[in-house]
Order: structure tokens, then C-alpha cells, then sequence
């Protein structure tokens, strides 16, 4: 990059010890301390508004009549037992859940050997294919449902599941070649270096190296990637609306109809899976890390 | 090849749809097959007629003032959260992530409920005496707006997540021992090192809320349905592709125009070096 | 500049972080005016100790006086300190002037006054010229130079530079390390110095601050810490030495592996102790001498240019010996302690 001439590189974390003093531990700067009070306020607020909306949900869901009310008067979980029972409700669930997975399976499909392709070859065409990959993301989301039912009206395909599986996963791919890319960016050359000097053909390069090194990041990408696609409504309505109803169709659906507990009670347990999944992945890998933070400390 | 399945799958997944509506939207409507291929011009006519550009205006208007409120909102939040440590940080982080996930129908409902006039929180401002009686606010203006920030105040934390976490603390720290108090030091350090990042960040995020469907539709009254609605409304109600195609063209050329004026005022020269690769920065 | 610059107190200053421990019960006078070095290595608090006088960590415990005000409380904005960051924390949006500026803008400086100032500070480190680059044009050096620049400008009452040659090669940090010195002596500012490296405390302090294990150890012109190190941490960490274990015999006088040497004890020291003494002190004789010395054969001998290093074993301990001439492996030699060179050492 530019013109620059350094007398030599900083030295990466993790060489000689007495070289670079461990950084001293994150307080914050020192400076912000006076405003003590403003941000305790602000780190609360934000959390509140996003979790208002799930607590009415779940006071809702917990509530013993039939009437969407809250505070809940009285508490049951019935709503969430008829979500389990009913087929007209666990049928779009298990859709939803099919058609997720595959929908990640192909996200991933897509991103991986374009991120991988990007970062090794450095061809100029993977750049655009990478910037390709990145923009259904930057579309308006209707945008991408309309184009995608048009084109599955053309190639005579209107309402398969499968169209919905496949739409979903480029339009997800975003997601995964995100955070992928960031995996590669963090993994040091010397290690491929290091595992070629020992004899390492590329094959086993890619796999006993580089993949152990990008796993937690596939699988956050996979995650993020499933997730989306569980919640997705827009696409899933103009592709497959009328013929596979998913849960978030459904819902939508629903709604017109009048309400039912069982709409809160469903919601609730998407928050929740996401909670879940998401924890995981938190524990299992470092999250801030995986959502682009640097690799210090 | 380890590029053609990808190539293969962007093309015809991606790029193909946007060609093909491009194409539909020049098409003639019919009932029994969907579209018929020819050339008219009518479907923009009626894309661009005062109704459907007061939409635009609406559409524009609402998803600039969400993103702005969002921007507002998640530049100090963001930055604060990543002054915290790494374990702290966590939950916070699965929170935003949850609630990113969380879909734009069940987002729409929660905000409906919420507020109602039945179970809303009117009721609670009611117990707390500041108001008579419980109102509901939805559908609404102010329902809309809430919903997009809701929607998308956890996509704009994301995405100004790693600029903002690498943001090394000790320019603010330099700029303190050169005299700067601590709002000095965000006015003149940390906003500019930012800007471009949070210049990109608003325009991926504006073009989400644009696009979105459910939230205008179902927490707003007609006097708020973006054209999303609408173009949702023509093609599947109203059967009629064409001019869904056409609007979503409009749409398209419109938010793209508005996001390229965003990311020029982000400007463009000296802004935080870009991601380090390996070890090697500075 | 012929002004009198304060005294830096800091009286009984400790920090945790949490259950950390990063400095304990630290007393220090450090005089005004003067080149002062913070040695020791990773981890040992000098850093922290640094960014506590900088203000930008708080003291868990103490208080930091300069002259007769106190600074403990005081926020870092108000407390005109100059300080280099080991990354040099350049402002990456402005220029190289308007980085060197910075300070003067905030204090509301008019842009004449501004532009005076930073050509004034770019020629003190010889960057004349390159006011208008961006700061990622510029080589490690260069950067380093801005960010001194920027800290002498608005005249702070310290000068502090936290590692600031780490980054550097060689060549270039010999230059610097003069170049430093020069600047300071020039402008005769307090400067505090934090390093690692021995060679750059020893070339460039007036004062050295030894640290270790959280604590100061040992404060004295770079010679004297050297030549009397006061505990076995700082004998070993500046420079090389032989440690061997002794007893002290009475006032002036230890036993060392069966001989008798006539050393000064420090007042206090009893029984078991170290003798520390330095590989180029000790007298190698290949017959046996008049006086008290260690019996021993050659293992290694090992040519370093300028001198010759040679590996003596006496009985279980091996000790390196400067600047004696080559001799063949095996041969049977004795070592002196010329009484001025060896150091008891407590413990």
C-alpha cells in the first residue's frame, strides 16, 4: 500500500517475550470515567428496547385465556403445548426447519470456496464474485423476493421447495462469506508455510490446517446463515407462500385471521432458539472475535 | 474448478432474477400465465405516477429517519460495548444477534401488541399516572418508526461492530494528554476516524429498512405503506408482475441513488487504516 | 531552556486490576529536568506505572506530586503531559502538521500560532517539510518523530515515552537513542522513559528506575546500578553475572566455596548470601596466585569478535569470564575476585 517505506514490520503478537509488554487490560479510557452515570443509563436502555417487545411476547404467551392480553392474568403453558400438537402449526415449523438447514448447507456451498478462492488465488475475478456474493445482502429485501419469483416462474419452477432453498442460500451467503473471509484474514501465512515445509500437499494443507483454524467461523456463518433463513418471510412468501408455509408465513397469515396465544408462544421459542444457538456459539468460539473484533488480548 | 459452483450459483441466483424483473418490467400483464413478453412502457407510467411517487417520497422519507435514529443510537452504544471486556461483552452481543434473527413478522406482532391499547404499554404509563386512559398507537406513524429502529438498531450495531472495536483506545487516550476532555476527544477523534465506517454502515442499513415489508404493512396505516407494500400488493394480490417489477425498478434506482449520496458524505481519503492482515500494521 | 523543572513524587502508589496486582507500594523522587529510565521486563507494572503519571490509569492506592501539586485526582486533559504511546497513536484522519497541532486547536490556538508552532516542532526532529503528508506515508521512524513532535507541543511539564525505540531496527534505534538524548538535554524537559532493553536505559538515562515483580527494585545512575546492584534481580537482569553462594564470616569478610574474601558486607547481611561478580571483573591466572582464588578447569571457549568469553567450571557452578586469552579445553586455571568488582548480595 502507498509509498510507504517501514524500517521493518512490527513484529506479530506472540514472538520473543520481553519485546512487547502485555497490554494492560481494557478499563476504557480513562477519560470517559466522569460520564459513569450517562453510560450506565445508555448500556441499559438499548437492551430494554430491544427486549420490550419479548417480554410482552412471552407475558402474552403465558396468558391462561384466549384473549392477547398483558400483564397475563394467570399463567399456562397450554399456548406452547398446541404449538407442539397441532399440525396446522408444527407442520410450517418442521418446513421452516428443513428448509433452514439446507438453505445454511447451501449458503456455506457458496461461500466457502469463494472466500477460500479469494484468499489464496488473489484473482481478480474472485474479488468480483466475493463483491457479487456480498451484495444480495445490500439489496432491499423485496427486491430480491420479486427477482426470485420471477425467475422460478420462468424456469417453470413457481412454488417447488426447492426454490425457496436455493433462493434463501444465495441470499444468505453474505453471511457465512463475511465471516469466513474474516476467519482467513486472521489465519497467519507462516502456518501454511510452516505445515508446506513439513511436506503438506494442498489438500491436506486445507485440511489439517486452514479448515481446524476457519471451523469456528463456518460455523458461526452456518448459524447466522440458518437463523435468518428460520425467520425469513418475505422471500418464503413469494416463492413458496402457497405451497410449503413456513413459520413465519404462517404467522403472518394468522394474523388476519385473529389472534391466537399460539403466535406469541411460537415467537417466543424463536427468540429463544436464537438465544440458544447463538450462546453456543459464544461459548464455543469467542464471539467478539468472530464478529470482527481484533485477536489481541 | 473450485470457483464454478459459486460463479454458477451468483449468476443464476442473483444476477439472472435482477435481469429477469428488469425484463418483466416491460412485459404485459396477464391473468392466466403471469406475464406476457413484449415491450410496453405502460407499467412505469403507472410506476411513475403522483401516487405512486408520493409513495417513494414516504418510503424515502421514513427509512432515512429510522437510520438516522439508528446511527444516533448505535455509534455511542457500539462504542461503549466495546470498551467493555470480551466476557462482558458477550451478552450483549447475543442479545443484538437474537434479536437481528428475529423475524420481521414476529417483530411487526411483538410492536402491535406492545402497543395496543388492551395489553400496550399505555397502560403502564396509565399506572404511572402520566396518562388517563390506555390509547393504542398502532397502527401508526410513530409504530413504523419504531418497528424499523427495532428491526434494524441490531444490524447497525453488527455492522459498525468491527471498525468500531478496533478503534484503538489510546487515540483517545493521546488526544486526552493533548488537553481534549472527553467530548472533545469524541468530536475530533473519534467521529472522524469513523466516519467512513459509519458512512457504509447507514447505507446497507438504509436499504434494508427501504426494503422491508411486514413492519409498514402491519404497524403502519395506508398513509404509511411504503412501496414495498405496494409492490408486494401488485405482484401477488393483484397479480400483476409487471408492474411490481416496474415499481421495484423505481425503487431500485431511487434507494441505490440515495445510498451512493450516503456513502459520499462518508468521504473518501485518510479514515482508520482498513482491516490489519496477519500482524502487520501501523 | 533554563527553567527549573519540578520534582516528580510518587508516594506509596499500588494498582490492581481486580485481583491483579500491576504495582505495589511504589516511592519514588525523581528529579527534575532529567533523562529517567523505567527498566525491567514484560509485565513488571512500568507501563502502568507510566499511564498513572500520564493520568490514564487511576492509583488504587498513593499519590502522584509534581512539585507541590498534587496530580492524584486530576483528569489526564488538565495535567499537560506529553506522552509517545508504544504505537505512536498517530491521528490517522488529520495530516502530520495538524497532527503535531492537535493540542494547540483544542486550547483554541489561532491557525498562524498553529502553523508557527508545527514547523517550529517539525524542524526539532528534523521532519521540515513533511507537514502535509498523511501519516500512513510515512516509515516507522518518521511516525515516531511526529508523535514526539506532538507531544512537545504544547510544552508539557513531562515528557513521557512509553517503549518508544521497540518498534525500530537496530540501526535506526542507535540513531534514535541519541537523537533522544540529544532532544532532551536540548529542551531539558522531564523525560521518562519506559524500556525493556538494558543497553538503551544504560546509554540514555541520567536516573534508572530497575523494576521487577510489581516493585521497584533498585533507582541510581545507570553505573552505580550496575556496579552495586542491590539485590539478585537487578545484578541478573542488567547485563550478565556469576552468582555464587557464600557466608558472610564477619564485617568485611565471606566465604565463598572454601576461600576467604575480604569484601564489604552491606550493613545487616548475615549468614547465607550471594556473591555476585561480573564475567569481566573476574581474574583468570593459569597458576595458582598469592591470594585467595577459585580452582577450576576450562570447558568453553567462545570468540566474540571483540572479546573472548571462556567457561570455567569450579567444583558444581560454571562462571563466564571476559577478556581473558584463549586457552585449550581442560586446562586447569584459577579465578580471582578483585575486592572492588565482587557484591554481596542478600539471600
Amino acid at each position: 500500500m502507498s509509498d510507504a517505506k517501514p524500517d521493518r514490520k512490527v513484529p506479530p503478537e506472540g514472538t520473543s517475550a520481553g519485546n512487547r509488554a502485555p497490554a494492560h487490560p481494557r478499563t476504557g479510557a480513562a477519560s470517559l470515567r466522569p460520564f459513569i452515570w450517562l453510560r450506565r443509563a445508555f448500556m441499559l436502555l438499548v437492551p430494554l428496547y430491544l427486549l420490550a417487545p419479548i417480554v410482552v411476547i412471552l407475558g402474552v404467551s403465558l396468558n391462561q385465556r384466549k384473549v392477547l392480553f398483558f400483564p397475563p392474568q394467570g399463567l399456562s403453558l397450554a399456548w406452547y403445548r398446541e404449538f407442539f400438537q397441532d399440525p396446522t402449526w408444527s407442520q410450517p415449523a418442521i418446513n421452516s426447519l428443513v428448509i433452514a438447514l439446507f438453505a445454511g448447507l447451501v449458503a456455506i456451498s457458496i461461500a466457502l470456496p469463494l472466500a477460500y478462492a479469494a484468499w489464496r488465488y488473489r484473482v481478480r475475478y474472485a474479488g468480483l464474485l466475493t463483491g457479487l456474493g456480498l451484495a444480495p445482502f445490500a439489496l432491499p429485501p423485496v427486491i430480491t423476493a420479486l427477482g426470485a419469483l420471477v425467475l422460478w416462474i420462468m424456469l417453470q419452477s413457481y412454488g417447488k421447495p426447492y426454490s425457496v432453498v436455493l433462493s434463501h442460500g444465495v441470499f444468505l451467503t453474505t453471511l457465512p462469506l463475511a465471516t469466513i473471509t474474516l476467519g482467513l484474514q486472521t489465519l497467519k501465512p507462516e502456518l501454511v508455510e510452516a505445515a508446506r515445509t513439513m511436506g503438506a500437499a494442498g489438500g491436506a494443507v486445507f485440511r489439517t490446517v486452514i479448515l481446524p483454524h476457519i471451523r469456528p467461523y463456518v460455523i458461526a456463518g452456518f448459524t447466522f446463515a440458518f437463523v435468518l433463513s428460520l425467520n425469513e418471510y418475505i422471500i418464503a412468501y413469494m416463492t413458496v407462500g402457497f405451497t410449503v408455509e413456513t413459520l413465519p408465513v404462517k404467522i403472518f397469515n394468522s394474523l388476519r385471521y385473529g389472534y391466537s396465544p399460539v403466535m406469541a408462544a411460537i415467537s417466543f421459542l424463536f427468540f429463544l432458539v436464537a438465544v440458544v444457538l447463538f450462546g453456543v456459539v459464544g461459548r464455543v468460539g469467542d464471539l467478539p472475535r468472530l464478529l470482527g473484533a481484533d485477536a489481541k488480548e | 474448478m473450485l470457483l464454478s459452483w459459486p460463479a454458477l450459483a451468483l449468476t443464476v441466483l442473483f444476477v439472472v432474477p435482477l435481469g429477469a424483473m428488469l425484463a418483466v418490467s416491460f412485459f404485459r400483464r396477464d391473468v392466466a400465465s403471469f406475464f406476457q413478453p413484449s415491450f410496453v412502457l405502460d407499467n412505469y407510467a403507472r410506476a411513475l405516477s403522483a401516487f405512486n411517487l408520493e409513495r417513494l417520497a414516504v418510503s424515502l422519507g421514513l427509512a432515512l429517519l429510522a437510520t438516522l435514529i439508528c446511527v444516533l443510537v448505535a455509534v455511542p452504544f457500539t462504542y461503549l460495548l466495546t470498551r467493555l471486556p470480551r466476557r462482558r461483552q458477550a451478552p450483549y452481543l447475543v442479545l443484538v444477534l437474537a434479536t437481528l434473527s428475529l423475524s420481521e413478522v414476529v417483530a411487526a406482532f411483538a410492536w402491535s401488541l406492545l402497543l395496543s391499547r388492551t395489553s400496550g404499554i399505555s397502560n403502564l404509563f396509565v399506572w404511572l399516572g402520566l396518562m388517563e386512559s390506555p390509547v393504542s398507537w398502532s397502527p401508526g406513524f410513530m409504530a413504523v418508526l419504531l418497528g424499523f429502529v427495532f428491526i434494524a438498531l441490531p444490524l447497525t450495531i453488527l455492522l459498525l461492530y468491527p471498525p468500531v472495536s478496533r478503534l484503538d483506545d489510546e487515540l483517545v487516550e493521546a488526544a486526552a494528554t493533548l488537553g481534549a476532555n472527553p467530548l472533545q476527544a469524541f468530536r475530533t477523534v473519534v467521529i472522524p476516524v469513523l466516519r467512513r465506517a459509519v458512512a457504509g454502515s447507514s447505507a446497507l442499513v438504509f436499504i434494508f429498512v427501504l426494503g422491508a415489508y411486514v413492519v409498514p404493512q402491519t404497524l403502519g396505516r395506508p398513509a404509511q405503506w411504503t412501496l414495498p407494500v405496494h409492490i408486494t400488493d401488485q405482484a401477488i394480490l393483484k397479480s400483476n408482475l409487471p408492474l411490481g417489477a416496474a415499481l421495484a425498478m423505481v425503487l431500485l434506482v431511487a434507494s441505490s441513488l440515495v445510498a451512493l449520496i450516503i456513502l459520499a458524505l462518508g468521504g473518501r481519503g485518510r479514515g482508520a487504516p482498513e482491516r490489519a492482515a496477519g500482524g502487520v500494521t501501523r | 531552556m533554563s527553567e527549573v523543572r519540578a520534582d516528580l513524587c510518587i508516594r506509596g502508589v499500588s494498582k490492581s486490576y481486580g485481583a491483579t496486582l500491576a504495582l505495589q507500594d511504589v516511592d519514588l523522587e525523581l528529579p527534575g529536568g532529567k533523562l529517567i529510565c523505567f527498566l525491567g521486563p514484560s509485565g513488571c507494572g512500568k507501563t502502568t506505572l507510566l499511564r498513572i503519571i500520564a493520568g490514564v490509569e487511576s492509583v488504587s492506592a498513593g499519590s502522584v506530586w509534581l512539585g507541590d501539586v498534587e496530580l492524584t485526582d486530576v483528569p489526564t486533559h488538565k495535567r499537560n503531559v506529553g506522552m509517545v504511546f508504544q504505537s505512536f497513536a498517530l491521528f490517522p484522519h488529520l495530516s502530520v502538521a495538524e497532527n503535531v497541532a492537535y493540542g494547540l486547536r483544542i486550547r483554541g490556538a489561532s491557525r498562524q500560532e498553529r502553523r508557527r508552532r508545527a514547523d517550529e516542532l517539525l524542524a526539532l526532529v528534523q521532519l521540515e517539510g513533511l507537514g502535509s503528508r498523511g501519516v500512513a506515508q510515512l516509515s516507522g521512524g518518521q511516525r515516531q518523530r511526529v508523535a514526539m513532535a506532538r507531544a512537545l507541543a504544547l510544552d508539557p511539564q513531562l515528557f513521557l515515552l512509553d517503549e518508544p525505540l521497540s518498534a525500530l531496527d537496530a540501526k535506526l534505534r542507535e540513531a534514535m537513542q541519541v537523537e533522544l538524548r540529544r532532544l532532551q538535554r536540548r529542551v531539558g524537559i522531564t523525560t521518562i522513559i519506559v524500556t525493556h532493553d538494558q543497553e538503551e536505559a544504560m546509554t540514555m538515562a541520567d536516573l534508572v528506575v530497575v523494576m521487577g515483580h510489581n516493585r521497584v527494585q533498585q533507582v541510581g545512575a545507570p553505573m552505580e546500578v550496575y556496579r552495586r546492584p542491590v539485590n539478585r534481580f537487578v545484578a541478573d537482569f542488567l547485563g550478565s553475572n556469576n552468582f555464587l553462594p557464600a557466608e558472610v564470616l564477619g564485617e568485611g569478610a565471606v566465604s565463598v566455596l572454601g576461600q576467604r574474601l575480604m569484601l564489604p558486607v552491606p550493613a545487616g547481611t548475615a549468614g547465607q548470601v550471594t556473591l555476585s561478580v561480573r564475567p569481566e571483573d573476574l581474574r583468570l591466572a593459569t597458576e595458582k596466585p598469592a591470594g585467595a582464588a577459585f580452582e577450576g578447569r576450562v570447558t568453553f571457549v567462545r570468540d566474540l569478535g571483540r572479546t573472548v568469553e571462556t567457561f570455567v567450571r569450579v567444583g558444581e557452578h560454571e562462571l563466564s569470564v571476559l577478556g581473558a586469552p584463549a586457552l585449550a579445553e581442560g586446562t586447569p586455571v584459577w579465578l580471582e575476585v578483585p575486592p572492588e568488582a565482587g557484591v554481596v548480595l542478600a539471600g
